[in-house]
């Protein structure tokens, strides 16, 4: 591990770029999937249909097709001229949504659905139904799995790395094994653990959450 | 005051109330599930301050044609209009009409993640706009009022059937409504708590407030009921005021009915 502790420096500032990219990607894809998970159990069936639709392309499509697409296809159509970072992590955000929606939508389906009548009776509208009733209540069940993909999708951003953001932790392993001519198998462990670094903590403080919310009610 | 009214032909069952202001007003409704014809061009007339039993057997369409009145199902067919205002569809609208049209369900449904005196003010805040401190003392005035005052800070779940159903109602008060759905507010309730719910409720019928109760607690249709509306496959088949209903029922449906819940 010498070369990596050598470089260690070229791996803490990797992970750092990797961390913002996962916290971005974060916030993006959970607000992204409750609203679509929100147009998936409206009333309003074409909203239901477009969000159907949404899942069913994009979890049905390889996430790198996804990225390049984001990544390649999107700045040689629209002549968009974000940066790899920017688009990378849109085509992450859309990638992980359709998951989020999923597991959404699961937890907004395992509540009685006598919870959300009883506030349609009171004349609650669809959005105070969904945010003061239904979801507080899908909650707990949604936790878990919705960590599961949170925790996929940190891994998945190493793709995005791969395909040409720099200065992060899969450019800090290309760096260090093609410029600086270093063996492969340690300067790649080295982006191993900066990711096993996110990973477990993610998976620690989702175990956090789920045991404070099993003793309150 | 009593207005005269006119009230939309009354179909085969004939009999409506005149000498009441309409307030419920269903006229031809029709609904299907499927190729099931669940509701067959009802028209029904409930008054101001009337309180109307419906009963009739089980799959009759008596929990649908409670559900269309705020719209919790749709309709295929006809006009449903509350206080001469047709429901309108799906929408911000339809949520305010159906503010004014309270429901009581079967199994309580009241909001388990909230305390009981949060069930009975979220309504008035979030649709009403009513402070939070005013919703309070008035919750805890109508929790007081069927009987559950001391439970006001406890979850549903800590209370027994009995207690949650006259949560329920204290919650479609909080409202002030102008008239309350009961969908057989006692059938999932033991037996030892039926009448601390029929007690309010008949406490509710006395005060003046307009009810639709769909039930076979007979006693609580004699002691509370106007009228009486038997129900069999989706449509109505008698109405009566319940003394003459229960003793002298004409159809032979309602008396085969009737012939079977007295033996049992
Ligand atoms: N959402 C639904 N989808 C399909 N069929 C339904 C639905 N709701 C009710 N039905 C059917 O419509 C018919 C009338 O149902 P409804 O619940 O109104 O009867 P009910 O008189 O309230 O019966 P019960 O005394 O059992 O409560 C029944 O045959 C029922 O199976
Ligand atoms: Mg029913």
């Amino acid at each position: 591990m010498e070369p990596v502790l050598d470089n260690l420096d070229l791996y803490v500032s990797g992970f750092w770029r990797s961390l913002e990219i996962v916290l971005w990607a974060a916030a993006g894809s959970l607000a992204l999937g409750i609203l679509l998970a929100a147009f998936r159990v409206s009333p309003v069936p074409v909203l239901q249909r477009l969000g159907a639709l949404y899942v069913a392309t994009i979890r049905n499509t390889p996430l790198t097709i996804v990225l390049f697409f984001f990544a390649f296809g999107v700045p040689a159509a629209f002549g968009v001229t974000w940066d790899f970072f920017a688009l990378g992590t849109v085509g992450l955000v859309v990638y992980t949504a359709a998951f989020v929606c999923e597991s959404v939508r699961s937890g907004v389906n395992a509540v009685d659905a006598g919870q959300a009548e009883a506030a349609r009776a009171l004349g609650l509208t669809f959005r105070q139904n969904l945010s003061l009733v239904v979801l507080p209540q899908a909650l707990r069940t949604v936790v878990p799995p919705t960590g599961s993909v949170i925790i996929a999708m940190i891994k998945n951003s190493a793709v995005v790395g791969a395909i040409g953001v720099s200065g992060d932790l899969f450019s800090a392993y290309r760096r260090m094994a093609s410029a600086l001519g270093y063996e492969r198998l340690p300067s790649i462990a080295g982006t191993a653990v900066g990711f096993l670094v996110m990973t477990l903590t993610a998976g620690a403080i989702l175990m956090v959450v789920e045991r404070r919310m099993a003793v309150s009610r | 005051m009593l207005r005269r009214v006119t009230t939309p032909e009354g179909g085969a069952t004939g009999r409506t109330p005149t000498s009441r202001e309409p307030l419920v007003v269903m006229s031809g409704v029709d609904k299907h599930f499927g190729d099931l014809h669940v509701l067959k061009g009802v028209d029904l007339v409930v008054g101001r301050g009337e309180v109307l039993v419906v009963i009739g057997p089980s799959g009759s369409g008596k929990s649908t044609l409670c559900r269309t009145i705020n719209r919790l199902e749709s309709i295929d067919g006809g006009s449903i209009t509350i206080d001469g205002a047709e429901l309108p569809a799906e929408g911000k609208e339809l949520a305010r009409l159906r503010s004014d049209v309270g429901m009581v369900f079967q199994s309580f449904n009241l909001f388990a993640h909230k305390t009981v005196l949060e069930n009975v003010t979220l309504g008035p805040t979030k649709v009403r706009g009513v402070k939070k401190a005013d919703a309070d003392r008035r919750g805890r005035e109508l929790l007081e009022r069927v009987g559950v005052g001391h439970q006001a800070d406890k979850y549903p779940a800590q209370l027994s059937g009995g207690q949650q159903q006259r949560v329920a109602i204290a919650r479609a008060l909080a409202m002030e409504p102008k008239v309350i759905l009961f969908d057989e507010p006692t059938s999932a309730l033991d037996p030892e708590m039926i009448s601390e719910v029929l007690d309010v409720m008949t406490d509710l019928a006395t005060s003046g407030m307009t009810m639709v109760v769909v039930t076979h607690e007979m006693g609580f249709a004699r002691k509370a009921a106007d009228r009486v509306v038997f129900m069999a496959d989706g449509e109505l088949v008698e109405q009566a005021d319940p003394e003459t209903f229960f003793t002298a029922p004409r159809s032979p449906r309602a008396q085969d009915f009737l012939s079977k819940i007295f033996t049992h």
